[in-house]
């Protein structure tokens, strides 16, 4: 007798998860590294918050944040940095040097999707640069400076949840990006693009909410604002009084969208797909 | 020395040929740089849609500060910057090879991997540099043009030996690389403001511990005529060489320490 489909489900199902714990691992041996990108992240935390404390003292209540809500959001936004992938690399570093030695080859043979054993890798990562990247500059943050918490357990649930939903969609435009080495193999003119953009239009470099009404137009049409603005206003939605189900719908919108045309376009690069070296 | 400055030209030189060759690339990588130090003064100009005044200096004065920052580090970032990518070196046995060159190691080390693409982020403040000449109200003279010339040539000193004291660290720490990141783009995100918005001991510490504040603060308060809001003495302003040289020093004995107490992978 063959395997029934819920035998499949639970293997297919531990499969991943073993592959999202070796992600957690993989990167969980670089403790000096992590040391480091933690230490830098709370250092321009301090320096960002100051000029937002200058920025609010100027203007208070601009955008509907007071001094508090800047702060936190300088600070979470440190701490999503590394989660989110802001820097690029993992795994567009990933799918691009596996182009290059010929390796990409061998994934087409393994029983799982390229996009789920990436996906499952990413997360697992994820979980790791939360803990070890996300929480000592929010707890820098939060002895340092008078930080917004929110009061409710539901909005800590919420917030968390856009946490996640924002490094699924930051792995889904990453994922997106290197799947381009199928075919123009030198990726790295646009991965700096993808930087520039998932930096400004994020909210990484000043909140959207201070932006101009037709920049802020533009940010709100693009997937980017789902790595940082979304996730702080669910954080922040208690005191600025945010609805949050249209922002995590937002977020599940993109998620469906960038997953999907990853799929999608994950099949069209296994046909196109030139093996280098061997 | 001057064997250092040669190593450094011949291999920087070839690593500028192989960019060039590819010219697609190299006004990619030349023109993302531009951006992204771009919208760094886009996010500074949006500020200023809300207000006049950032801790107490108008979008002009800032401007001249941020183009001076942003110079210096441009400028050392492409001369010695690739001192980052020394633990890859360590990791992979390579700088054993660099080590027994007849070319210093420091040379070799910032010569490798040379980007000539970076000259997109000193375009950049070069091009904001301009704007804030125009548009600051600066009483010309010709002690105001030497202090500025001086201090972006004195600032570019400084980042550089920070980066060499990254490079330096790495020897110690091999996957801590993103420190240094905290002092170089870090430094440089934190002179693009007025160091007013920032509390007396930060002040303090890019004075007299990491020298910062003479890459731009206080040359640049004596090119626009106004008085340290500190309260430190005024021949600060005109210490910038003096702070460069110090920095230069505590670097070189960092950088030859790193390198006596290197100890090869084996591989």
């Amino acid at each position: 007798m063959g395997p029934t489909s819920t035998d499949r489900a639970l293997g297919a199902a531990g499969l991943y998860s073993a592959l999202a714990v070796r992600g957690f691992r993989r990167y969980a041996t670089y403790r000096a590294a992590t040391a480091a990108g933690a230490f830098t992240n709370s250092v321009f935390g301090v320096i960002i918050a100051y000029t937002y404390i200058a920025l609010w003292e100027a203007r208070p209540d601009l955008g509907g944040y007071g001094v508090a809500q800047a702060l936190t959001f300088a600070w979470i936004g440190q701490a999503l940095l590394a989660p989110v992938g802001m820097f690029g690399g993992f795994i567009i570093d990933d799918l691009t040097e596996r182009v290059r030695s010929g390796a990409a080859a061998i994934d087409l043979h393994r029983p799982v999707s390229l996009l789920g054993l990436r996906l499952a890798e990413d997360l697992g990562r994820a979980a790791y640069h939360l803990l070890a990247r996300g929480l000592p500059p929010t707890v820098v943050g939060a002895v340092l400076f008078d930080l917004a918490w929110p009061n409710r357990v539901g909005t800590w649930v919420v917030a968390m949840l856009a946490v996640w939903l924002a490094v699924v969609v930051g792995f889904g435009l990453r994922y997106l990006l290197g799947l381009l080495a199928y075919w123009i193999i030198d990726v790295q003119g646009p991965a700096w693009a993808l930087v520039v953009l998932q930096l400004f239009f994020s909210g990484m470099m000043l909140p959207l909410v201070v932006f101009p009404d037709w920049l802020r137009l533009v940010a709100d049409l693009l997937p980017f604002r789902c790595l940082v603005q979304i996730p702080v206003d669910v954080f922040l939605s208690e005191d600025t009084g945010t609805a949050v189900a249209p922002l995590i719908g937002v977020q599940l919108l993109w998620v469906g969208v960038l997953l999907g045309a990853g799929a999608a376009l994950t099949r069209v690069a296994v046909r196109k797909v030139v093996v280098q070296g061997g | 020395m001057a064997d250092a400055v040669r190593g450094f030209a011949i291999i920087a030189g070839a690593w500028v040929r192989s960019a060039l060759s590819y010219r697609t690339s190299f006004a990619i990588g030349t023109g993302v740089q531009f951006v992204i130090t771009f919208l760094d003064f886009a996010a500074i100009i949006i500020m200023f849609s809300h207000i006049d005044a950032f801790g107490g200096f108008s979008i002009a004065q800032i401007a001249l500060l941020y183009a001076m920052s942003g110079f210096a580090l441009g400028a050392a970032d492409m001369l010695v910057g690739n001192s980052e990518s020394l633990g890859r070196r360590i990791r992979d046995g390579s700088f054993d090879q660099m080590l027994v060159r007849p070319v210093p190691a420091l040379a070799q080390v910032a010569a490798d991997r040379f980007a000539i693409r970076r000259i997109g982020r000193i375009a950049q403040s070069g091009g904001v540099l301009i704007w804030a000449v125009w548009a600051a109200p600066i009483d010309w003279s010709v002690a105001r043009v030497v202090v500025l010339v001086g201090a972006m040539a004195c600032g570019s000193v400084i980042f550089c030996a920070v980066f060499v004291m990254g490079g330096a660290f790495q020897v110690f720490a091999g996957d801590a690389a993103e420190v240094s990141n905290a002092f170089t783009y870090g430094g440089n995100t934190l002179t693009q403001y007025p160091l007013t918005i920032y509390p007396n001991e930060l002040v303090k510490g890019v004075t007299f511990i990491v020298p910062l504040a003479f890459v731009n603060w206080y040359p640049g308060l004596y090119v626009l005529g106004m008085d340290d809001p500190f309260g430190l003495p005024g021949w600060l302003r005109f210490a910038s060489p003096v702070a460069a040289l110090a920095f230069v020093a505590v670097a070189a004995a960092f950088w030859r320490t790193a390198v006596r107490h290197y100890r090869s992978t084996g591989s």
